[in-house]
């Protein structure tokens, strides 16, 4: 850091200015960051659960997806280190996301008592789905972390005989079951207070953009934990199925049973 | 019940009596109208005697009755020691807010036959000082909201009030007129997560306050010079989104699109 930036430093802390006597544009970065991370990892997350449930459609359409992921198209084979790599940047983003979005959580006692005896009283719709979003946020700081990490550590145990191990032999099936739903609520009330904190698809009636975006934003909610827990659910299967087989994987001759 | 409680009840009943012969003299029927009752909380910070306490006020309900109208009545027959704001008694000075069962809403403008059980809790406004019971200093903290995101227009012209001001095409003079039907009542501060949880926040009627000058044409101040009033997490950027502010305002104001339009502006600078 050179010494201008020091200087800068020192005197926004003592006067709430600039050198320039200008007020910091950081606030602005942050406000903007936030919503930016937060849009990557929500679309991050509409597309991996997605293809996390191609196991609906059989062992074999998941064992495509998880070599197409693995860089099949690239290396012969492909190579877990793809996701490795993938896992590692969701990680970055992921904890800058936490990082950001801590700014606007209760502090203190006497914050979160104010702000929740004041929830409760008033009964708010769009109020009640902050407390939603603080609370999986919350959650998520340790559950995505153990999901990510092990991605990151262990990406050659992805497939339809690895995965379901994973989840049922190594008893995950409870960590995921929560990091579904509060993954899934977190970016779904995420995506509708963007839209709503920048005016997007605003256009002559904001007011009916939001009970419109309210209602499409549900029913991508329900779907995705519906799609989510039935994924889940066959993962289990396989997985007790598999039970004494384990460890071992899966390869396409072994047919879609 | 104790000897205090039961002279106090005899006296509503009493009270109630005496409305009914006032009202037969008057050709005027309340036998129809309900009991209803009226929970206020009390507490006079002013006094050190005084510890915070909810009454209960029992009254029978009239047609049309508002709270404010509730609230007069229990001030002239029950209880004169109940503190609560008004002034115009009809939406436009925004002095009579307060929490009613636990929404923040203006007492003149809300019917007490919009209550099936009859039960109405009322609660002052927080995020503002407490005067007493139901009052609270709004006043206060809008001077100082004014004064801080500089309230007024800015033009390096010199203004001649012996000549008409410059024309403003009407959809603009019409949006602008929109935003200042604020009536600073402060029910969108009372909503406010924010507000709740940081005093400092400039809250809804702030960034309303903002976006009305910034596209008023007669103001020449850039977003730059907009970005200097609420260009931090005291101000726009602290705003969540949660849009109770929109959801309780009793005028109706674009809150919603108005503080969005605002972060835009503001995030470009």
């Amino acid at each position: 850091m050179s010494k201008i930036d020091i200087n800068g430093d020192i005197v926004e802390s003592l006067t709430g200015t600039t050198i320039e006597k200008k007020k910091s544009r950081i606030p602005a970065r942050l406000d903007f960051l936030q919503s930016a991370t937060g849009l990557i990892l929500a679309l991050f997350i509409i597309f991996h659960l997605i293809f996390e449930s191609s196991i609906l459609f059989g062992k074999d359409s998941m064992y495509a997806i998880t070599k197409m992921f693995e860089g099949e198209f690239i290396v012969k084979d492909g190579s877990p280190i793809f996701i490795s790599t993938l896992a590692m940047v969701i990680f970055a983003i992921f904890i800058f996301h936490a990082f950001l979005a801590m700014r606007k959580f209760p502090s203190s006692y006497r914050e979160y008592l104010r702000y929740r005896t004041h929830a409760k009283l008033m009964n708010h719709a769009d109020t009640n789905l902050w407390f939603i979003q603080i609370t999986t946020g919350f959650m998520l700081f340790f559950l995505g972390s153990i999901h990510l990490y092990i991605m990151m550590t262990q990406p050659q145990n992805i497939g339809p005989f690895a995965s379901s191990d994973r989840i049922y032999s190594d008893l995950m099936w409870p960590m995921y079951l929560m990091l579904l739903v509060s993954v899934v609520l977190h970016a779904g009330v995420g995506v509708y207070r963007l839209i709503m904190k920048w005016g997007w698809f605003d256009g002559e009636n904001p007011r009916q953009n939001r009970i419109r975006t309210r209602k499409i934003i549900k029913i991508v909610v329900v779907f995705y934990l519906l799609i989510g827990l039935f994924s889940l659910a066959s993962y289990i299967k396989i997985g007790y199925e598999h039970r004494v087989d384990y460890g071992k994987r899966y390869s396409v001759n072994m047919g879609d049973k | 019940m104790s000897k205090k409680e039961e002279a106090s009840l005899e006296k509503q009943e009493q009270n109630i009596e005496n409305a009914k012969e006032i009202a037969q003299k008057r050709d005027m029927s309340i036998d129809e109208g309900r009991e209803i009752t009226i929970r206020s909380f009390k507490y006079d910070p002013s006094n050190p005697n005084s510890k915070p306490k909810f009454v209960d006020y029992k009254l029978r309900e009239t047609p049309g009755m508002t709270l404010y109208i509730a609230l007069t009545k229990i001030k002239a027959t029950i209880d004169n020691d109940l503190s609560s704001d008004f002034v115009c008694r009809a939406g436009i000075c925004g002095a009579c807010g307060m929490l009613v069962n636990g929404k923040p809403r203006l007492a003149c403008k809300t019917l007490t036959s919009n209550f099936e059980s009859g039960k109405i809790e009322l609660l002052p406004l927080p995020t503002f000082k407490l005067i007493k019971d139901l009052s609270v200093d709004t006043g206060t903290w809008m001077k100082n909201m004014s004064l801080r995101v500089n309230s007024w227009i800015v033009s390096k012209e010199k203004t001649d009030i012996s000549k008409i001001e410059k024309p403003v095409e009407p959809e603009v003079a019409d949006e602008v007129f929109e935003l200042d039907r604020c009536i600073e009542c402060g029910l969108c501060v009372a909503s406010c997560s924010t507000a709740i949880m940081r005093e400092d926040f400039v809250g809804a009627v702030g960034l309303n306050r903002v976006a009305r000058f910034q596209i008023d044409p007669h103001d020449e101040r850039s977003d730059e010079d907009f970005y200097e009033l609420i260009g931090d997490d005291d101000g726009i950027f602290g705003c969540m989104s949660l849009l109770a502010c929109e959801d309780h305002c009793p005028k109706n104001l674009p809150l919603q699109s108005k503080i969005a339009y605002m972060r835009r502006k503001m995030v470009k600078v």
